[in-house]
């Protein structure tokens, strides 16, 4: 009877490393492959270079518009209408506030991943838009009150979507639960909402908020514009995050449920401990797309009056002494709606990674 | 009967799913610190008879008393009793998402109101029991099949609860892990809780029931001692289950 020894672990044969091999694997590995990959080449050949010369090489980067020589870029227009790019109309001497805001946004998010505290983190979620709105609003602490008709650029774009993002995050979970709920009355409203807001466009949602909703109240109340496009989009996203989280509930194997109950937790605590965290983790890349995709939406606030920093270049292009710079301004705005998304979407990785518990 | 205090008693139950009738007048009475192992075809009824006693299954007709308390329909009474009956299943269902002490901690702080601290204390010290304390900081992904499972059995025992019910616990388990997780729940049995098992491991029977019952179709066909259950079948469905188990 044959007896069988261990076998050594061996490395795998140097064949299959370096760069000639991937190339080769990668590349060009038959005939077909390799035309699509040179013909993919011969595209950017063509693409890049003219790009790089009018962004780059070839743009005025400095000076006025009398001295401009160059075929290229004229960045000048974006340097010389910076401020209301960002700041809309809210007064310069007031900038820091925005300013600062911006800083601790930053500092909020960077640090988050790092406190385990969850009673740290419960303070900060509840205090982080008090702290901003008072910043940027004024009206309290001695700050000079700044009306939100004077709020615009990359600024009011910026705060559509984080209050439309961070508002609409529980109302979404809480219509999820709702659509599964035991209860009739419950699932029948929740599903009503939901499917009635997704049946309908956002331009429409924002018409209604701006002309209909004032119908609602006295005529003596002047209710604001901006609150109004808030409401608005806060319950659009709701219905579009509820759809995302339903997902995510849906994933959830029985047997959690199950095992919640076993031990006696209660239908919240279980929902709160055991399901909603698995669930919503599963939920992480459709949520950040959903809040991208609610991002770029927020430029539709234009339509009603609102600046946002789209609005703010297609108003500037107007300036009279500052005539056929709409290629400079929109590409600038490109430029921006790309870094904000793309962070995004990164960000988004990071706590995946974060959450993993697979390893 | 009388001088043991009686700890779960099912009285006429029936239940359907639909218009299929899956338990057929269920009438069961066990006593503090019996060790009952029900067996049976799969379909006979007998995971949904257990799944009964802590309400994760409604019953349609009869009555099931816990301890001395009615299990009805009802939030407070289902988390009352829900607190004093564990229960370990077949697929371990531990939280993914959450450390093994983590799972063991969360329900003792949060349905049991038990200090941190001390809930802690108590979770190392089952995990000891189970053999296992060395794992605590890992996620349930990381151990295997029959690690996972006795923290499974930990996790309920935090609780401290008067009844355990085990659902199929080995039948998910690749065959080498099996004896660990029987090991652990015959020191269990050994310690006097009350215990109700699904399972098909015999010789778990033999070692450990105080009772076997055979359940077909919904129905209790047999019940007798380890001894004459096995030794002594009486129903002809019995024996033909007992031959076609034991053939193999």
């Amino acid at each position: 009877m044959p007896v069988y020894t261990m076998k050594e672990t061996k490395p795998a044969p140097s064949t299959s490393k370096g760069v000639v091999f991937w190339l080769r694997e990668n590349l060009f590995p038959d005939i077909k492959n390799s035309l699509l990959t040179l013909t993919g080449f011969y595209f950017l050949y063509l693409a890049i270079p003219p790009l790089l010369t009018w962004m780059i090489f070839d743009a005025t980067w400095s000076g006025t518009q009398e001295e401009i020589v160059n075929e290229g870029a004229r960045w000048i227009f974006i340097i010389e209408k910076f401020d209301q790019f960002i700041y809309g109309f809210y007064p310069e001497s007031l900038h820091w506030r925005p300013n600062l805001v911006l800083l601790i946004t930053v500092l909020f998010l960077g640090s988050f991943k790092f406190v385990g505290n969850i009673k740290v983190k419960i303070v900060a979620i509840l205090t982080y838009p008090f702290i901003c709105f008072v910043l940027i609003s004024g009206g309290w602490f001695g700050l000079e009150t700044v009306g939100t008709e004077k709020w615009g650029g990359l600024m009011l774009t910026l705060v559509v979507a984080a209050v439309g993002i961070i508002a609409s995050f529980p109302i979404g979970i809480v219509l999820a639960l709702g659509r599964q709920s035991d209860m009739p009355i419950v699932k029948t409203l929740c599903i009503g909402f939901i499917e009635f807001i997704r049946g309908v466009p956002l331009i429409t949602i924002l018409f209604m908020a701006s002309v209909v909703l004032p119908l609602f109240f006295s005529d003596g109340i002047d209710f604001d514009k901006l609150l109004r496009a808030l409401i608005g989009i806060t319950l659009f996203q709701a219905a579009y995050i509820a759809e995302v989280v339903r997902g995510g509930l849906q994933a959830i194997p029985k047997g959690q449920y199950e095992a919640a109950k076993s031990l006696g937790l209660g239908y919240w605590q279980g929902m709160i401990f055991i399901i909603l965290p698995q669930a919503l983790k599963i939920s992480i890349p459709n949520l950040v797309g959903s809040f991208i995709s609610l991002f770029k939406d927020t430029t539709l606030v234009l339509i009603i009056g609102l600046f946002d920093i789209l609005a703010m270049v297609t108003l500037t292009n107007s300036d009279t002494l500052w005539l056929g710079y709409e290629i400079e301004g929109y590409v600038f705005v490109t430029f921006i709606y790309w870094v904000i998304c793309f962070s995004m979407s990164q960000y988004s990785k990071s706590i995946e990674r974060k959450f993993n518990t697979e390893h | 009967m009388s001088e043991q205090e009686i700890m779960i008693s099912m009285k006429d139950v029936n239940k359907w799913y639909g218009d299929f009738h899956v338990l057929k007048d269920i009438n069961l009475t066990i006593k503090k610190g019996e060790k009952v192992v029900i067996c049976g075809p799969s379909g006979s009824g007998k995971s949904t008879t257990i799944r009964c006693l802590n309400h994760l299954e409604k019953f349609q007709q009869g009555q099931i008393h816990i301890n001395g308390t009615e299990l009805i329909d009802d939030v407070k009474i289902v988390r009352h009793i829900r607190s004093q009956v564990g229960m370990v299943f077949q697929h371990f269902n531990l939280f993914p998402h959450l450390s093994v002490l983590e799972n063991l901690v969360l329900a003792p702080t949060w349905v049991h109101k038990v200090p941190r601290k001390e809930a802690i204390k108590n979770a190392m010290y089952y995990l000891e029991r189970v053999k296992i304390a060395d794992q605590a900081n890992k996620y349930p992904n990381q151990l295997s099949g029959g690690q996972q499972q006795r923290v499974a059995i930990a996790r309920c025992l935090c609780i401290n609860p008067e009844i355990m019910l085990f659902d199929e616990p080995t039948s998910a388990l690749d065959p080498e892990m099996v004896s660990e997780v029987l090991d652990v729940m015959v020191e269990l049995a050994d310690e006097g809780i009350t215990m109700i098992c699904v399972t098909h491991e015999m010789g778990f029977a033999k070692k450990v029931a105080d009772r076997v019952i055979f359940m077909d179709a919904g129905q209790i066909i047999e019940e007798n001692d380890p001894h004459s259950f096995f030794d002594n079948p009486q129903s002809d469905r019995l024996k033909l289950f007992l031959e076609q188990i034991l053939s193999h």
